[in-house]
């Protein structure tokens, strides 16, 4: 499929609708992505013909139910680039991952006197499981700062970098900033002090390629519906030798093998993690999305979305009053800023009833807000099917606010 | 003063069976525009008697009520400062205004009377009566995620006279 953007639009049905009597410009895609008909099909294909709870009935549907669940489990794994399926733990999202490697591997590892290292950039979800392990085992939090420009200040990585540091915790992408982070390098230096590396990567999939092997990551983390794909449904990428070494997170069915009052067997990778019947159709959702989003050349996407990006920064740029936040010199897909005189609350509303989806608040990062003293931003996100009409909308609707408050 | 309404913006489009409608122009009028910039009362009071602080974490508005109530029950002076959106700013501001000189009974009337009109499904007329100036921010009815912007400073100031503390709209 060639890269057509009205082609793409056509493919998602909520795209075409008014808001307030306006044409929706939906720019609030970090916070969720729209879903192609392709990905609401195959919800709708699998709750019509195929549910069935997996891995337990000897039925036709439950044996289909399974295989489509499964074969969702290898698409994740192409998307990742992992060795294999053992590797790959469906979850509820991007911040159950966080916290299955917390409770699991870091409640297991770390002692008082430890340190988990994680950025200044950090989303909420990947500070607070860090703090709640801090408390239960007395390991200390660490934090590398980031500069004016919204960029880790990796001159300071050597020295926070140490014999007591256990795990080092990186956002791939910035939902607040954009920033699109070195994290191969961190890798690296992190591993080189005997580190393991939690990547955050809840934004990346749908704007990079991902491949864990390369970046020799020791967990990555994702969600589908930041991706084209449902809400709660998302993946816990671990090495297989740390998944073998981790007790489990969760008790409950599915990841036994033998159960009795005495003692209990566990399953092998990766359902020791997946306790409970799974989220069956959002992990077949999830593969219709990778399937969808395969089907597209991800430079091509990338390319786009930096056009646009682009064309927003320098149209905003214009703008008397407008600070930008986050100028990292490798960023992607956010554009986030302020307007002198107006509050992103207001800004939210105004550009609302201008047909125009952003977020205005502090993104679940609010020591990013503190880092650039303001109490919230306003924060468009771009997608494969955003446009320039898009940006026209966005930016009249700001000039209207300006007029407003004038 | 600038002409009153620098807003051109159309009318939204009404869907049918819509029976509240409002536009922009109904939320940010002109004089909560002026209050917003030029907050009345604004600075800390220094012989409080009665302070509280508000917060709501959801938008990260911040608001400090200070009172001054002598010995009659009367608020004396009144003052406020913090930070937020337009809404709550003003809203304070003219909260402010309003309860300068009032009685802690007529403050419990107008609380009640303020909820009612930001909260009420009617077109807002019957709830504007005895309100003043107030009633200007009777167009933030039609915003729902907006309603608590305009509450948080009756809410702060109801803590500072009953208690101290720290009020949230959450």
């Amino acid at each position: 499929m060639s890269f057509d953007v009205a082609a793409i639009r056509a493919q998602f049905p909520i795209l075409d609708q008014q808001v307030h009597g306006r044409p929706l410009a939906y720019l609030d895609n970090a916070a969720t992505t729209q879903k192609p008909s392709a990905v609401i099909q195959a919800i709708q294909a699998y709750y019509q013909r195929d549910n069935a709870n997996v891995h337990r009935g000897v039925h036709a549907l439950s044996e289909r139910a399974t295989a489509a669940y499964e074969a969702a489990r290898e698409k994740v794994r192409a998307l990742l680039n992992a060795r294999s399926v053992r590797e790959i733990v469906f979850v509820r999202g991007t911040t159950e991952a966080i916290n299955l490697v917390a409770h699991s591997w870091g409640t297991a590892r770390l002692r008082a006197g430890d340190e988990i290292l994680i950025t200044g950039m950090e989303h909420h979800s990947n500070i607070v499981p860090w703090q709640m392990l801090c408390e239960r085992t007395g390991a200390r939090l660490r934090v590398l700062p980031i500069n004016d420009a919204g960029e880790l200040c990796l001159d300071q990585l050597p020295t926070l970098l140490n014999e007591r540091t256990r795990l080092v915790g990186v956002v791939h992408l910035s939902n607040a900033l954009g920033t699109i982070n070195p994290v191969a390098e961190i890798i690296r230096q992190a591993h080189a002090v005997g580190a393991r590396v939690l990547v955050d990567g809840a934004q990346a999939a749908a704007h990079m390629a991902i491949d864990v092997q390369q970046l020799d990551c020791d967990f990555y983390a994702t969600s589908a519906h930041k991706m084209y794909g449902p809400t709660g449904i998302g993946v816990l990428y671990a090495k297989e030798a740390l998944l073998d070494e981790m007790p489990p997170y969760q008790g409950g069915g599915d990841m036994i093998r033998v159960v009795t009052f005495e003692r209990t067997e566990y399953n092998e990778l990766p359902y020791k993690f997946e306790a409970g019947t799974p989220n069956i159709a959002g992990a077949i959702g999830f593969g219709a999305a990778i399937d969808w989003l395969g089907s597209f050349d991800m430079c091509e996407i990338a390319a786009h979305e930096q056009r646009l990006l682009q064309e927003a920064v320098s149209r905003a740029k214009a703008i008397p009053g407008l600070r930008l936040v986050g100028e990292a010199g490798h960023r992607a897909t956010v554009l986030s800023f302020t307007m002198e005189g107006i509050h992103p609350h207001d800004l939210g509303t105004i550009l609302d009833r201008e047909g125009v989806a952003i977020r205005a608040g502090h993104h679940c990062a609010m020591p990013v807000m503190q880092r650039f003293g303001v109490p919230a931003t306003v924060r468009a996100s771009f997608a494969l099917y955003n446009t320039s009409d898009d940006l026209d909308a966005l930016f009249q609707a700001l000039e209207r606010a300006q007029a407003m408050f004038a | 003063m600038p002409c009153s309404r620098p807003w051109n913006g159309r009318r939204p489009c009404l869907h049918e069976g819509e029976a509240n409608v409002f536009d922009l122009k109904d939320l940010y009028q002109q004089v909560i525009v002026d209050h917003n910039k030029h907050p009345r009362n604004f600075g800390r009071l220094e012989d409080a008697s009665h302070e509280a602080e508000g917060y709501n974490p959801l938008c990260g508005d911040r608001l400090h009520v200070y009172l001054k109530i002598d010995d009659q029950g009367r608020i004396e002076d009144v003052r406020f400062e913090g930070e937020g959106c337009a809404i709550s700013m003003a809203s304070a501001s003219l909260m402010t205004e309003a309860l300068k000189g009032r009685t802690l009974q007529e403050f419990r009337s107008l609380f009640e009377g303020f909820h009612a009109l930001v909260t009420s499904s009617g077109d807002g007329a019957d709830d504007e009566a005895g309100l003043g100036k107030l009633a200007v921010l009777g167009g933030v009815r039609a915003f729902p995620s907006r309603i608590k912007c305009a509450t948080l400073c009756w809410h702060t100031m109801k803590n500072a006279i009953e208690r101290s503390g720290v009020a949230r709209t959450e």
